[in-house]
């Protein structure tokens, strides 16, 4: 045991790293999938596209700024500003237009109708961003790496990951229990979640409240994609690839779970960059893998509530 | 206002005999339009003969979609059945012994995912065959050794019935044997829904409740559906892999899953018919559509798919039945 951590101490190390940083990217994403599924009760297929389409957008307008002579610092703005863009320009149109039409039908329906409205996206980013790789990565240069001590050796890590990433994600975890539990709107949030018929029993506006959750949960997708933008170079299939590693960390965690969807990110993410640096073949398979073993043991997710069904 | 919860439903009631004389007639005037257009416009054939294969998978998708319950992981039988094709080609060339052990594998592997799959239902169970369908296109794109990878591999020389014919000889062939399967398994699904155990997957779909109390084990029931609609899937599979003549992971991805299920709306759940309507529109608009906007085809599909949903939920074969019975009344 402890000859094998001397020969593979570092490449734990970086895994962990890396893992960390992954688990924060796809938190942001799993949980505004979550939100979403919590008030409309539809699984969001589309969210990845959503995800890719702030990624794209992020890097693009990072671009700009920088071509425009602004300040290095600027690039984060444009981040943060690509995301809210993303969800204020796709998210109402979304929910009033094709959504809203399709509360409470079949679930099978619900699914393929979220499936076409990712079919639609992916091209429409495809006919915008085109297939070359889009890269812009001057916001993780700008703070450049530091040396993570682990035992006698250094690994040199890129500060944006180390720090922005999860910092972020922790960030947006702690807001948003504040703002679910605390705040008026969180609360109306949470109430047409736990029962939207009695909620709005109490005179809620349900219609408004799905509109700004659906908003919301969008521009979440589309700030873990302006996130992830400087650690890669985008191409097509970005989307693809999100919305079923997001949908797995959501079903280990139980639908309508926020802060469990926290741990199961950890989860995953850290299993995942495990295989990265130790089984690369099995990278992809996972967060499949678990799961699949969280689900045979516990059909509701490690933190969801059984349903009784209905008779 | 686009209407009420069971919408991609079958099964309004019409008096069976007119309804089943209508279907019959539709499909051998069906049948007999496709072999016309496969002579009139050679080229045509080749697309042909894909749509009736991924009608024949489209069925198994039927099958589940009439327990209200939809797969995002079927691709992963059709996959199976190609990649068995392209594994023993070399050493058993045989088509009419390919095709039957693509559909066995498929089975296999159907029941082994099934037993676990049938325990959840709705969101999960889409879900869930879509994971198990990732970790299938995972594995074909990673074991470079066995696979070749997203290269995918090119199908060695197949004989048929010992026999290796020209190339245009072998075109007709493909042709003959999906439409041939086609109407096997057309009729097959059509007398199983019939029948009580088919009847039952509706009660899935409605109460299931209802049907334990009945003393009908919903899981055997769903087991049974999703075996032979990986067996489909399967058979598909290796015709598909057969007029293609090169397999690629890509097959097994999460996206053609998702075409298979835009297929069986698109033609209609109401009829063993719909599927193969569905296939060979969905073919058709793919072909033209990528020629006039090779950029846009997917978002073009998207729409039609939205469209079909929010105001077409019938489908094709809806359109058709509800024309025909209006002449006929």
């Amino acid at each position: 045991m402890t000859e094998w951590f001397t020969e593979n101490g570092l490449l734990l190390g970086l895994a962990v790293l890396d893992g960390l940083a992954y688990a924060g990217l796809v938190f942001l994403v799993a949980v505004g999938l979550n939100l979403v599924f919590g008030v409309l009760r539809i699984v969001n297929v589309a969210h990845g596209s959503l995800f890719a389409i702030g990624a794209y957008a992020a890097a693009s307008l990072g671009l700009f700024f920088a071509a425009r002579g602004l300040p290095a610092w600027a690039g984060y703005a444009a981040l943060l500003l690509a995301a809210a863009l993303v969800g204020l320009i796709l998210g109402p149109p979304i929910e009033r237009l094709v959504l809203r039409r399709i509360y409470g039908h079949e679930e099978s329906l619900q699914l393929l109708v979220t499936f076409a409205l990712f079919m639609i996206l992916e091209d429409v980013q495809k006919l915008i961003w085109g297939v070359q790789p889009v890269s812009n990565d001057g916001p993780m240069k700008l703070l450049g790496t530091v040396d993570v001590p682990f035992g006698e050796d250094v690994i040199p890590f890129t500060a944006y990951q180390l720090f922005v990433l999860p910092g972020l994600a922790l960030l947006t975890l702690l807001a948003l229990a504040w703002f679910l539990r605390r705040t008026l709107t969180g609360r109306v949030i949470l109430a047409v979640t736990t029962d939207k018929e009695a909620a709005m029993a109490m005179g809620i506006d349900a219609t408004r409240v799905t509109l700004l959750t659906f908003t919301f949960g969008a521009a979440l997708a589309a700030l873990g994609g302006a996130l992830a933008s400087p650690t890669t170079a985008l191409v097509p299939g970005v989307g693809a690839q999100t919305i079923v590693l997001s949908f797995a960390v959501v079903a280990t965690a139980g639908l309508g779970q926020i802060e469990g969807a926290a741990v199961s990110a950890l989860l995953i993410g850290l299993g995942r960059s495990a295989a990265v640096y130790f089984a690369p073949e099995f990278e992809v398979v996972v967060p499949y893998i678990i799961m699949v073993a969280v689900l045979l043991v516990r059909p509701q997710g490690l933190f969801g509530v059984p349903e009784t069904r209905r008779v | 206002m686009s209407g009420q919860a069971s919408r991609t439903g079958a099964g309004r009631l019409a008096p069976p005999g007119s309804r089943h004389r209508l279907e019959l007639a539709l499909a051998i005037g069906g049948a007999l339009a496709l072999i016309l257009v496969a002579w009139a416009v050679p080229w045509l054939r080749f697309i042909l003969t894909i749509a009736l294969a991924k009608g024949i998978a489209v069925l198994g998708i039927l099958l589940l979609l009439r327990a209200g319950q939809v797969s995002f992981g079927h691709a992963m039988f059709l996959a199976t059945g190609a990649y068995t094709v392209a594994f023993l080609a070399p050493s058993v060339p045989e088509v009419l012994i390919l095709v039957p052990l693509g559909g066995a594998i498929a089975l296999g592997l159907g029941l082994v995912v099934g037993l676990f799959v049938v325990r959840y239902r709705d969101i999960f169970f889409g879900m869930l065959n879509l994971a198990l369908s990732m970790v299938l296109y995972s594995l074909l794109e990673k074991l470079y050794a066995l696979t070749k990878g997203t290269d995918g591999i090119r199908v060695a020389r197949l004989t048929f019935a010992g026999t290796e014919p020209p190339r245009e000889t072998q075109e007709w062939l493909m042709f003959g044997l999906a439409l041939g399967l086609a109407l096997v398994f057309g009729l097959l699904v059509r007398a199983y829904l019939a029948s009580p155990m088919g009847q039952a997957l509706k009660g899935i779909k409605t109460r299931e409740t209802r049907l334990e109390f009945m003393g009908v084990p919903a899981r055997h029931v769903l087991l049974f559906a999703y075996g032979f609609s990986a067996l489909m899937g399967g058979v598909g599979g290796t015709l598909v892999a057969m007029t293609s003549r090169h397999v690629t992971p890509l097959l097994a991805y999460w996206t053609s899953s998702g075409e298979l299920v835009f297929i069986a709306i698109l033609g209609g759940a109401g009829s063993a018919l719909g599927p193969f309507l569905g296939a060979t529109a969905f073919e058709l608009v793919r072909v033209y559509a990528a020629a006039a906007v090779a950029d846009a085809w997917q978002m073009i599909l998207g729409a039609v798919l939205l469209a079909v949903i929010l105001f077409a939920p019938g489908g094709v074969w809806g359109i058709l039945s509800a024309r025909l019975k209006g002449r006929a009344a």
